[in-house]
């Protein structure tokens, strides 16, 4: 069969993959030829959007940034004539450019993703999909799908690396009629997108992840509990779920074992502390999501009170693989005490942003340099930050650091969910920790005293720093702070809020003390503390600057040299912005 | 507490009549509480003020307890909107590629800033933290589209397209 394959998750779309699959629709059938047209998910190279592939007689074809107007030439070229366009390859038996990006990765997580049409279970189903439900129901007890997931050293990708196979003996050890099983798919951390694409590309693999731990637990009922703001992920989900309704999937006495199980979809409303495990449970409940003590914990006692197992999609899209390949195969990959491979979200000043699943133990350098392709316009690579608001910033001196659970702790960050956002020289830390700690600080439930106000006190602080009105002792009144946010917080948002301020502080305590003591962000980063100038020899006198600045502080006639007037200056940067000589600077 | 003849008109008791089936469905009543708001917001772009009454009796929970709950949520809404809702993000990789500038851009185009409609009722300006399309950073959803790679002469010429 000859097919052609457009990737139509939110990245694809949002640089206009449906008009392009339209465009193939409407010329295929205009010209009438036979070719299968269909849908994939993220195929991880965000940064060549729009990518189509052509699948012809065993060969592919994978062409980047396809826009409506590449596709007749693709069309008349390629499939009419057999003459492949090697410019807009980036990959083919031939050509491949994108050597490093693909040859670091491991696809476990992600081995249908980009691959398969998420629409379509008979697609899931031909890539040894539902297999491993079927190999479980017939022949393993539930204790012995705990004992494989144990043995695979399998942590959970939601952040705390917590064991996910003692999680489901703990689950599975309590006496209670009913149980309930939870798919973590809320994922707040503003910067990452690991847990929507595999949602929104291989949607069957996390149901039949579910399904298993609903087995090993004993749990007939399970909630999948999604952020708002990814309808397509939620459409994606619900197709799923009904195909496998119709196939006897899910449902009542599942493939004619007597294992039944129903997954309902919960919207999430907005609210980033709802990620948190007992968040989430009071949030399905139709509470306000408040996080409770624990203990009890979930596996005693979550929703309803009733014993209760929540799980990260990424965790779940694991296990099938797992159950199939043997646990062995999945302990093989990585460090000691962390197996398997890591989904991240690579996005800020990065050459190559998109989704990337590597091994564990593979090294911070490797991930920026040889998949992530560098730093955007050979700027200086200065930190990457890991962890999202709980996380931290890791020096780029650090960067031969393995990806490790219990390495990135001892750097002051966290493994975090997978947001990994590369900074370079014109990032400010001062401003980077506090555009972190505002996000903390606006989400924050309000129950816990120091993470409502603590966050807020130093949060000022932070604004008095980078608006140069910092003064002597602010940053040790910013540490003590932090330590005690972080001791008396109940959940982890309060506990690891100031992360970022203290990891920021460790590493860069010299640029705070610049903003503090020399009035000056090393970055030209922060307005307030940028002296815009404008270099004679480079200025033509072309008035654009004059035109864009909205305090009338540029002055100067037409072809003569241009002047800044300090006394009306508001410092906005738009001068800067409108020169295209880049005659004006920030010092 | 009024009746629900007096609250509705015939189409909007519809509208109502779908959450009920929703909700008899259920087991634990409290869980309908949230997708009784969301549909409800679904239905008539916010949360009026007569369905947070008529929703408490549907429940059994008191509307105070419901108006908490709505106020904590960011995706609740107690006001009407503009036409056309405009979504900045102001995630972590769009922070690092300049949003701060594209969003003042946005605010001076419009005369607004963030949580308010134009006066004309076109445009409503509200921010969100990660549109899940970081690589194209910065980014902003109009309605349901998704516009990256923004620069101020970008916003412009979209807001151009929307206004006519
Ligand atoms: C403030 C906060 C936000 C969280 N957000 C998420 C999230 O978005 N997704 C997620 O899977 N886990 C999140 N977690 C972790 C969950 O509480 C929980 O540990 C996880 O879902 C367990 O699944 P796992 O063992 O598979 O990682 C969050 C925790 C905290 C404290
Ligand atoms: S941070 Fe803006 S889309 Fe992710």
């Amino acid at each position: 069969m000859k097919k052609i394959k457009v990737g139509l998750g939110t990245c694809g779309i949002s640089a206009g993959g449906k008009l392009v699959f339209d465009k193939f629709k409407e010329e295929l059938y205009s010209k009438n030829l036979d070719y299968q047209l269909c849908e994939t998910g993220c195929m991880g190279m965000c940064y060549e959007e729009v990518l189509v592939e052509l699948e012809l007689d065993n060969e592919s074809f994978l062409y980047s940034k396809v826009t409506v107007d590449k596709v007749g030439r693709i069309i008349s070229e390629h499939l009419q004539n057999n003459h492949p366009i090697d410019d807009w390859l980036v990959k083919s038996k031939g050509v491949s450019r994108q050597d490093d990006f693909l040859n670091k990765q491991t696809r476990v997580v992600l081995r249908n993703c980009g691959i398969i049409d998420p629409s379509s279970i008979d697609e899931y189903i031909s890539e040894n999909g539902y297999e491993a439900i079927k190999k479980v129901l017939s022949s393993y007890s539930p204790q012995k799908v705990i004992d494989e997931v144990t043995k695979s050293g399998l942590r959970g990708r939601g952040g705390g690396g917590f064991p996910t196979g003692l999680k489901w003996k703990l689950a599975h050890n309590e006496i209670s009629d009913t149980k309930y099983i939870i798919c973590n798919a809320d994922e707040g951390d503003p910067g990452a997108f690991m847990d929507r694409s595999v949602l929104e590309g291989d949607p069957h693999s996390v149901l039949e992840g579910m399904m298993i731990a609903a087995y090993a637990i004993g749990a007939s009922e399970g909630f999948i509990y999604a952020r708002a703001e990814y309808p397509l992920a939620i459409k994606r989900l619900r197709t799923a779920l009904s195909q496998c309704m119709a196939k006897g999937l899910l449902g009542k006495n599942i493939l004619g074992s007597d294992f039944s199980l129903n997954i309902k979809i919960k919207e999430g409303a907005g609210a980033f502390v709802c990620g948190e495990e007992t968040a989430l449970m009071s949030s399905i409940e139709g509470k306000r999501g408040v996080p409770k003590l624990r203990p009890p914990f979930p596996t005693q006692k979550g929703l309803w009170g009733k014993p209760t197992t929540i799980n990260n999609v990424e965790t779940y899209a694991n296990i099938p693989w797992i159950i199939l390949n043997g646990y062995e195969k999945f302990a093989s990959m990585g460090t000691e005490k962390s197996k398997g491979s890591k989904v991240f979200a690579l996005a800020g000043k990065i050459k190559r942003t998109g989704l990337v699943e590597v091994p564990m133990g593979i090294t911070i350098n490797e991930i920026v340099y040889d998949v992530g392709g560098g730093i955007k316009k050979d700027k200086k690579f200065k930190a990457v930050q890991i962890g999202g608001p709980s996380g931290g910033c890791i020096p780029a001196s650090m960067g031969e650091l393995k990806i490790d659970y219990e390495e990135i702790t001892r750097t002051g960050a966290i493994m975090g969910s997978g947001g990994l956002i590369v900074i370079d020289e014109t990032t400010c830390m001062v401003d980077f920790a506090k555009f972190f700690l505002n996000f903390t600080q606006k989400e924050s439930c309000g129950k816990c005293t120091f993470c409502r106000i603590g966050t807020k006190r130093m949060l000022e602080i932070l604004e008095r720093i980078t608006e140069g009105n910092g003064k002597q002792g602010d940053l040790e009144l910013l540490e003590d702070l932090a330590l005690k946010v972080k001791c008396s917080s109940l959940c982890g948002l309060g506990q690891t809020a100031p992360n970022p301020v203290l990891t920021t502080l460790k590493y860069f305590r010299d640029e705070y003390e610049t903003h503090i003591f020399q009035k000056k962000c090393p970055a030209h980063s922060c307005s307030s503390l940028v002296t815009y100038r404008i270099i004679d020899e480079l200025c033509k006198g072309c008035t654009l600057c004059i035109k864009s600045c909205p305090s009338g502080a540029v002055t100067g006639r037409k072809k003569e040299v241009h002047k800044i007037n300090y006394d009306l200056c508001i410092k906005c940067g738009k001068c800067y912005d409108a020169c295209r000589l880049g005659a004006i600077e920030k010092i | 507490m009024p009746q629900e003849a007096d609250l509705f008109t015939r189409s909007e008791s519809q509208d109502i009549l779908n959450f009920k089936i929703d909700l008899l469905s259920r087991h634990h009543k409290s869980d309908s509480l949230i997708p009784l708001l969301q549909s409800a917001q679904d239905s008539y772009g916010y949360i009026p003020e007569k369905i947070i009454y008529y929703i408490s009796e549907l429940v059994g929970i008191p509307p105070a307890e419901i108006y908490g709950v709505i106020t904590f949520y960011a995706q609740f809404r107690l006001k009407p909107l503009g036409k056309n809702i405009i979504k900045i993000c102001q995630g972590t990789a769009c922070h690092v590629n300049g949003s701060k500038n594209v969003l003042s851009a946005l605010q001076d185009e419009l005369g607004i800033s963030i949580g308010e409609t134009t006066e004309e009722g076109i445009f409503s300006l509200e921010s969100v933290a990660c549109l899940g399309c970081c690589s194209l950073a910065p980014v902003m959803m109009i309605n349901n589209e998704t516009f990256g790679n923004l620069t101020s002469e970008k916003i412009k010429l979209t807001l151009r397209k929307f206004r006519t």
